[in-house]
C-alpha cells in the first residue's frame, strides 16, 4: 500500500491517454488485460500508437494492482466492465477510491424473472452503480466531459469534470489530473454527470449519421439541440440533475462528440450513413461504440416505461430495424414540436 | 395455529451484562450527571465555534436563536418549558446588547463566551436524562408486572385470576427477528436501535422490548412533549431518555443535542432514537430519515476508532426495529395532520396535538383487556456504512467477504481523519439501508391487508378523483362486494407471500388461515378501538368503512412495495 502510485485499467486510447496525463503529476501502474499485449507494451513503451510516459509502469495483475494503489482509475468499455470488478472486488477494500472514465450503462436483469417483471431504471446500472454494488468501495466518482483520446494524446488545451458525492475524490482527483493543458472540474451530481456521458453518445451517432448524408451544420445545430433536450428528458427519468446536463459533461461533451470525426460513436453512424450494414461499420471499427449499447437499452427502457425518447427510437430503427438513414433522419428533421425547450 | 406458536414463542431471558445494574454504562453516566452536562457542553461549544468561525458569525448565530426561542415563548408554549423561560431570554438579551459598550475586541470575546456557555449549559442540562436505578426497577416492574395482572384478569376471567401467571405481555407483544444476535451484540460493542415511529407508545413499548430481552437500559431521544403528560414523563425519565425539542431548530440547540448523543455513545452507552423524527403522519414506514442524530453515530464510530479504544466496545451497531400494530391511537389526528401539512408545510408548527395521561390510561385498559395484538420485528445488525454483521461483530460486504470498518475513515489507507463532508454521505447512505431494512422487516398483518385492498380499490372506481376529492366522497356510498374483495385478497396475498419468500418483508403467522380467516381477522383487528371503524362489514356481508381517512391512514403500511397493481 503506497500513497504514490495511481492506478489506470485499460490500455485502451483512452485509458492510456489517461494512464499519460496522470504520470505529469504521479506514478502510473497502468493494468493490462492481456499478457501478451502487456509485454509489448512494456517492450515498445507504446500503446494505442500513444507512447507511454517514463514514469508508467505496466502490470497484468489485478492483485498488485490493489496492493500498491489507493486510487484506482478504471477506464474499461461497459461490456467488460462487470467482469473486470468482479475480479478485481476480491482485493479491494473500504480505503480505495475510483474514478471511472467508462460513458456506458450495464443491462442486469434478475437471474430468475417474474410473470410480472417489467424492466425499469432499477435494472440499468452506471458503472458506478455495479462498482457499489459489486465492491465494498463507497468512494466513488466519474469522469467525463469533452475528452477525445486522440486530442488528449496529442496535448491540446481539455478540460473535464469530476463527480462524486465525497468531496475528497473531487479533490484527489483534481490534484491528480490537473496539468497546465488539463483542467478539472467539480461536480456533486454523479450520476446525471455519469449519465451526460452515456446519453450523449447516443446524439453523436445521429450526428455521423447527419454528416454522412451530406446534411450540412443546420441540420446538425437542429439535431444536437433537440438530442439535448432529449437528454434531459432520458436523464431526468434515470435521476440525474438537469444541471449537470447544461455543463462541461453535459452540453460541452456533447458539442465535441457530434463535431469531431474522430469520435467512435460519430464515425460509426456516417459509416451506416454512408450505406454500411452495422455488421461491415463495426468490422471496420478498432474500438467500442458505446453509444450502440445505449441506444438498445435506452429503447428496451423506453418501451417498457412508457418514456417516447423519439431520436432514439429513431435511431433504433435504423441501425436494427433496416429504416433507410435518410428516411430516418428527413422524419427527425421535419417533426412539428411547438415548444422549443419543454423539460426545465 | 401451529405455524403461530413456533414463530411466537414465549421465552425468558437472561441478563446480558452479568455484572448486572451497576455494570451498566448509563448507570455509570446518570452518577456523573454534571460533569457529562458539562463535558457536552464543551463539546457543543467547540462545535459552534467551528461553524460559526468569525466573532460576528458568532454574534448572529446567538441572535437568531434567541429571536427564534422569543418566538417560541411566545407562540407556541408547552407545560414542560420551565417558566423563567423568557425572563432568560431577555438576560440573553441584555447582554447582547451590552457588547456594543464594550470597544476591546478581546473583552468581546471572552463577554460572548460566556453568553454563549449560559445558553448551551441550559440546552444541556434539559437535554440530559435522568436515569435512576431505582426507578427503572420500579418502573420496569410496574409495566411487567401490573400489565400481567391485567391481562390475566381480563382473559382468564374472576377475581383470583388476577394472580395468576399465565399470561405475560409476551402474549401481546410479539418480539421476532434477530433477538439472540442482538443480545449478543450488546456485549461487543454499542448498539444504536432505530425503530419505526407510529404512536406516541412507541416509546414505552420499546422500553419494555429491551428491558424484556435482557439488555441495559438504552440512552433515547423521546420527544419533549412527551413530557407534557406526566404519566409519560415518569416512565420516560426512568427509562433513560434524553430530551428532544422539536420546536427548538436553532443551531446552538441542535449541536448540543448531537453532542450528547455522540458523548453518549462514545462511551459506550446504547442508544436509541427515531431516526424519522416524528410519528409517521400519513401511517407510511418512514421513506426519508432526519440524518442529524443518525450523523452522531457515524460520528462517534470514527472518533472511537481514533481514540484506538482497547476495551471491546468501540465498535457500533445500528439495529433497526418495526413496530407492527393493528391499531394506532393517534390515527385520526395524525391523518388530519398529514392532509393539512401537504399543501402548507411551511405554515404548520410542531404542535403537541394530544392527550391527558386519563385518555392513555383508558387506551392501555382497552388495549391489555380486549386484544389486538402487537409485534416487534428486530432486524439484522448493521455497521455504519449499513453492512451486515454478524454475531462477533465483524462486517460483511454482499458477497460475504469480511469488511474492516475502521477502513472507511482512513485517508491513503493509513491514518484515520475526520472528514465532515464524507461523514454526512455516510451518514446519508446508512439512513438510506436502515429504509431498506424497514420495509424488509416490516411484518404484514391481515389488517394492513384488508385496508390496502380496501382503499386501492375505492381509488380505482374513482381515477378521476385526485386524492383529496377522493377523501371527502361520502362514506355511505362506499360499498365493495365481498366476493370481488376476497378476489383480490388472494391475489395480493399470493405476492405478499412470494415477497416473503425471498426476504423481501415479513408476515404476520395469522396470514397461513384460510382467506376467509385473513379478511375476518383483519376486519376485526384494523383500527379496532376508533370510534369509527375505518372498515366494517354490512348486514349484506360487504365491505364498506365509517371513516375513509382512517381507511387511507391504515392503507399507507402497505405503501412503498409497488404492491397496488396486485389489487387491479
Amino acid at each position: 500500500m503506497s500513497a504514490d502510485w495511481v492506478g489506470v485499467i485499460g490500455s485502451g486510447s483512452f485509458g492510456t491517454a489517461v494512464a499519460n496525463i496522470l504520470a505529469r503529476n504521479t506514478k502510473v501502474l497502468l493494468y493490462v488485460r492481456n499478457p501478451e499485449t502487456a509485454r509489448t507494451i512494456e517492450k515498445e513503451r507504446i500503446s494505442v500508437h500513444q507512447k507511454l510516459a517514463d514514469n508508467i509502469k505496466i502490470t497484468n495483475s489485478l492483485q498488485e494492482l490493489a496492493e500498491e494503489c489507493n486510487i484506482l482509475f478504471p477506464m474499461v468499455p461497459s461490456s467488460g466492465f462487470k467482469e473486470m470488478i468482479r475480479e478485481l472486488a476480491p482485493h479491494l477494500r473500504p480505503y480505495h477510491m475510483m474514478i471511472h472514465g467508462t460513458k456506458g450503462l450495464v443491462l442486469d436483469l434478475p437471474e430468475k424473472k417474474s410473470s410480472d417483471f417489467t424492466l425499469s431504471k432499477e435494472h440499468l446500472y452506471t458503472m458506478s452503480d455495479l462498482i457499489k454494488r459489486e465492491t465494498v468501495v463507497v468512494r466513488v466518482g466519474c469522469m467525463a466531459g469533452p475528452n477525445l483520446a486522440s486530442e488528449l494524446a496529442k496535448g491540446h488545451p481539455a478540460a473535464t469534470v469530476i463527480a462524486s458525492p465525497f468531496n475528497e475524490v473531487i479533490q484527489k482527483g483534481k490534484n491528480l489530473l490537473r496539468s497546465e493543458h488539463f483542467q478539472v472540474y467539480g461536480n456533486s451530481d454523479l450520476r446525471g454527470v455519469e449519465l451526460c456521458g452515456v446519453l450523449k453518445n447516443i446524439i453523436a451517432i445521429g450526428s455521423g449519421i447527419s454528416s454522412g448524408l451530406g446534411l450540412g451544420e443546420n441540420s446538425r445545430g437542429l439535431l444536437v439541440s433537440r438530442g439535448l433536450v432529449e437528454m434531459i428528458y432520458i436523464g431526468q427519468a434515470l435521476g440525474g440533475e438537469i444541471s449537470s446536463f447544461i455543463g462541461l459533461a453535459g452540453i460541452g461533451d456533447l458539442v465535441a462528440t457530434t463535431f469531431s470525426t474522430n469520435s467512435r460513436n460519430f464515425t460509426l453512424g456516417y459509416k451506416i450513413a454512408q450505406g454500411k450494414t452495422l455488421e461491415e461499420a463495426l468490422s471496420e471499427m478498432e474500438e467500442t461504440a458505446e453509444g450502440l449499447n445505449t441506444i438498445q437499452l435506452i429503447k428496451q427502457l423506453g418501451d417498457s416505461q412508457k418514456l417516447k425518447p423519439i431520436i432514439t427510437d429513431t435511431l433504433y430503427k435504423i441501425l436494427f430495424e433496416g429504416m433507410p438513414p435518410k428516411e430516418g433522419l428527413s422524419y427527425l428533421m421535419r417533426l412539428q414540436t411547438s415548444i422549443d425547450i419543454n423539460v426545465m | 395455529m401451529q405455524e403461530k406458536d413456533k414463530d411466537y414463542t414465549k421465552k425468558r431471558y437472561g441478563q446480558v451484562v452479568p455484572g448486572g445494574i451497576n455494570q451498566w454504562p448509563i448507570v455509570e453516566l446518570s452518577k456523573n450527571r454534571q460533569a457529562f452536562i458539562r463535558e457536552v457542553a464543551q463539546d457543543s461549544i467547540e462545535r459552534i465555534k467551528n461553524m460559526a468561525t468569525s466573532r460576528e458569525a458568532l454574534i448572529e448565530e446567538i441572535e437568531t436563536t434567541l429571536f427564534r426561542e422569543k418566538l417560541r415563548v411566545k407562540r407556541n408554549p408547552w407545560a414542560v418549558d420551565p417558566e423563567d423561560d423568557a425572563k432568560f431570554l431577555s438576560s440573553i438579551k441584555k447582554r447582547l446588547l451590552d457588547i456594543s459598550q464594550i470597544d476591546d475586541k478581546k473583552e468581546i470575546d471572552q463577554y460572548l463566551d460566556g453568553i454563549l456557555n449560559d445558553i448551551i449549559m441550559r440546552y444541556s442540562s434539559e437535554i440530559a436524562g435522568n436515569f435512576k436505578k431505582s426507578r427503572y426497577r420500579m418502573a420496569r416492574s410496574i409495566i411487567t408486572f401490573g400489565f400481567a395482572r391485567l391481562l390475566n384478569a381480563s382473559r382468564a376471567r374472576g377475581f383470583w385470576s388476577i394472580f395468576s401467571t399465565q399470561y405475560t405481555l409476551q402474549d401481546k407483544i410479539n418480539i421476532t427477528g434477530e433477538v439472540e444476535e442482538l443480545r449478543k451484540l450488546a456485549t461487543k460493542g454499542t448498539i444504536i436501535m432505530v425503530p419505526t415511529h407510529f404512536s406516541n407508545l412507541d416509546s414505552i413499548l420499546i422500553g419494555w422490548v429491551i428491558s424484556t430481552l435482557g439488555l441495559p437500559a438504552f440512552i433515547y431521544g423521546a420527544g419533549l412533549n412527551l413530557f407534557n403528560i406526566k404519566l409519560f414523563a415518569y416512565f420516560m425519565n426512568s427509562l433513560g431518555a434524553y430530551k428532544v425539542d422539536r420546536r427548538k431548530k436553532n443551531l446552538l440547540y441542535l449541536e448540543t443535542l448531537k453532542s450528547y448523543s455522540s458523548m453518549a455513545i462514545q462511551r459506550g452507552c446504547h442508544s436509541l432514537f427515531f431516526p424519522g423524527g416524528t410519528r409517521s403522519r400519513s401511517g407510511q414506514i418512514e421513506k426519508r430519515l432526519k440524518l442529524g442524530l443518525l450523523s452522531t453515530a457515524v460520528e462517534a464510530q470514527r472518533v472511537n476508532y481514533q481514540n484506538e479504544k482497547d476495551n471491546a466496545l468501540k465498535k457500533i451497531f445500528v439495529v433497526p426495529v418495526t413496530l407492527n400494530y393493528n391499531f394506532v391511537l393517534e390515527a385520526p389526528e395524525l391523518i388530519k395532520q398529514y392532509l393539512k401539512l401537504q399543501g402548507q408545510e411551511r405554515y404548520y408548527t410542531e404542535n403537541d396535538e394530544y392527550s391527558t395521561s386519563y385518555k392513555i390510561s383508558a387506551f392501555l385498559l382497552k388495549f391489555f383487556t380486549k386484544g389486538s395484538d402487537i409485534s416487534v420485528s428486530i432486524g439484522k445488525a448493521m455497521d455504519v456504512l449499513g453492512n451486515y454483521v454478524d454475531a462477533e461483530g465483524m462486517s460483511y460486504d454482499k458477497q460475504g467477504r469480511s469488511i474492516d470498518t475502521r477502513e472507511y475513515f482512513t485517508q491513503d489507507g493509513e491514518i484515520i481523519s475526520k472528514n465532515q463532508q464524507r461523514e454526512d454521505e455516510y451518514t446519508r447512505m446508512l439512513s438510506e439501508r436502515i429504509v431498506e431494512e424497514y420495509h424488509r422487516i416490516n411484518k404484514v398483518f391481515a389488517s394492513h391487508l384488508v385496508a390496502f385492498t380496501a382503499f386501492v380499490m375505492i381509488k380505482q372506481s374513482y381515477k378521476k378523483l385526485d386524492l383529496y376529492n377522493l377523501l371527502r366522497l361520502p362514506e355511505e356510498d362506499l360499498t365493495l362486494d365481498y366476493d370481488l374483495f376476497k378476489s383480490k385478497i388472494e391475489q395480493l396475498l399470493a405476492k405478499v407471500k412470494r415477497m416473503a419468500g425471498r426476504g423481501e418483508i415479513g408476515v404476520s403467522p395469522y396470514l397461513n388461515g384460510s382467506v376467509e380467516e385473513i379478511i375476518a381477522h383483519g376486519l376485526k383487528n384494523v383500527g379496532m378501538y376508533h370510534a369509527k371503524r375505518p372498515l366494517v362489514q354490512n348486514k349484506e356481508g360487504n365491505i364498506t368503512t365509517d371513516d375513509l381517512n382512517l381507511l387511507y391512514y391504515y392503507h399507507n403500511r402497505l405503501v412503498g412495495y409497488n404492491l397496488e397493481k396486485y389489487v387491479s
